[in-house]
């Protein structure tokens, strides 16, 4: 069986899933809504402030959402014990990982878009900046914050208080990625810095966790 | 050159499960301990005993989801089971299926994941385990608790494995169709699979298992063929 179609199985199983329970779209939505508006109402910004700030709001808001999507994710595959079932069954588990990754980042990224006017709204923004640069960052950044996500959740799996692990493991973890993620947004809403080596920073960290995690998801799947 | 761990063709094809000495601990408890069994392949063997006795850490250690403290393991020829689990059926306690999924949904997806290898349709299984009468559209996590044990038994099917490994199967399931289980077990184990069946429903199995397996803390203490049960009599047929 090609990789290919493997990954496309499980995608398609997750996005069915999601779509019958809405487990993890209603609960991350609601989420990043309320820290998004929360934090408008305490800071109240300026127009300019808005934009010094934003990007550090906006990516916070959505790591934390991304938490409560990632915890669903692999809940699922607990319930019922299928995760059993994965493990014997002979398609790829990369093919397994990369699936639920995908299905995480089209997740993260729906709620990305519809979050997107409720902050243009709340913080009053205008990106002085390129905007296809905008795009590329919230492409990079929500793969950095899935792929690294969705690796330690399976990580966390089988730990009494895995809701709890996950942060603790992932936030340390997604640090550098998290810097780069909001220095580049800043400076991409202001207009004012070059924001390319901060993407190029968060292109590697990609490559390198994505590799990283392809290398070990197995061991950490079969693990008991 | 082939590798003589795991060429089942320089192992004896007669043997489908060898366990030398295994035992798993958990902390301190030994839910296994110096534990040797021979399974001969094309046999149905009823595992027997109390709860706590090991019969499902038995079954996860043959199936390859849990690893021995101490021991070897030999499956289908081969000593990494990793190796071998394509070729392994499971049914657990749980039903390894999606709630939100209909019937055929789950086995479409299972059957997907053992592409390359011939697997039953989910209409065959379905008609197997006799739902194939029930609402197509129906989320299992409707279905009633038999139903899903039924479907549990098709998912485990669904790869015609060499081996397959059942850990209660019949729980919640209404007698008539736990005879149409026991049956399909029959005719599994006649095309030449080894079934292993932990079981309380001792009758289920009566005139089906070759051998019965007891085990208590973590080790067999009785070995019985099914014609030395039957010579016995029917005296046990309602010991747990």
């Amino acid at each position: 069986m090609s990789l290919t179609r493997a990954i496309a199985l499980h995608l398609r199983k997750d996005l069915r899933l999601e779509w019958r329970s809405k487990d993890a779209a209603n609960s991350m939505l609601f989420f990043a809504l309320l820290v998004v508006v929360v934090f408008a109402f305490a800071f109240d910004p300026l127009a300019e402030e808005s934009r010094l700030i934003a990007g550090g709001i906006g990516w916070v808001a959505l790591l934390f959402a991304t938490i409560v999507a990632l915890n669903q994710s692999w809940s699922r595959e607990l319930r019922n014990s299928v995760l059993d079932a994965l493990r014997l069954a002979p398609a790829s588990a990369n093919a397994l990982f990369l699936g639920k990754v995908l299905a995480n980042f089209l997740f993260v990224a729906a709620v990305e878009i519809l979050i997107a006017p409720v902050f243009v709204a709340f913080y009053n923004l205008r990106v002085l900046g390129s905007e296809w640069q905008l795009v590329l960052v919230a492409i990079l950044g929500t793969w950095a914050l899935v792929v690294n996500g969705t690796f330690f959740s399976a990580l966390s799996i089988r730990t009494r208080n895995r809701e709890l692990m996950l942060p603790l493991i992932l936030f340390p973890i997604s640090l550098p990625a998290l810097l780069a993620m909001v220095m580049a947004t800043t400076n991409i809403l202001t207009g004012e810095r070059a924001p390319m080596d901060w993407i190029k920073l968060l292109a590697v960290y990609d490559v390198v966790f994505t590799t990283v995690s392809l290398l070990l998801f197995e061991i950490v799947l079969n693990a008991e | 050159m082939t590798d003589p761990v795991t060429n089942p063709a320089n192992n004896s094809n007669s043997e489908a499960v060898v366990l030398e000495g295994v035992s798993k601990l958990f902390g301190r408890f030994a839910a296994l301990h110096d534990l040797s069994v021979t399974l001969t392949a094309g046999q149905l063997y009823a595992l027997l005993g109390e709860n706590g006795a090991g019969k499902t850490t038995l079954l996860r250690i043959v199936a390859g989801l849990a690893r021995p403290t101490r021991g070897a393991v030999r499956v289908l020829g081969s000593s990494n089971v990793r190796l071998v689990t394509a070729r392994i059926g499971y049914m657990a306690h749980s039903t390894l299926l999606y709630d939100e999924l209909t019937a055929r949904e789950n086995l479409e997806y299972f059957r997907g994941l053992y592409a390359g290898q011939p697997t039953a349709s989910a209409e065959e299984l379905l008609v197997a385990v006799g739902l194939d009468a029930v609402d197509p559209k129906r989320r299992i996590g409707q279905f009633s608790q038999g139903m899903k044990q039924r479907l549990a038994l098709a998912r485990a099917m669904l790869s015609s494995p060499d081996l397959l490994l059942l850990d209660e199967p019949f729980s919640n399931v209404d007698t008539r169709s736990i005879a149409a289980m026991a049956q399909l077990m029959a005719q599994m184990r006649d095309r030449g699979t080894t079934l292993i069946v932990i079981t309380h429903q001792l009758e289920a199995l009566a005139g089906v298992a070759d051998e019965w397996i007891r085990m208590r803390a973590g080790t067999i203490i009785r070995r019985e063929s099914a014609m030395d049960r039957n010579s016995v009599g029917t005296g046990r047929a309602g010991e747990r």
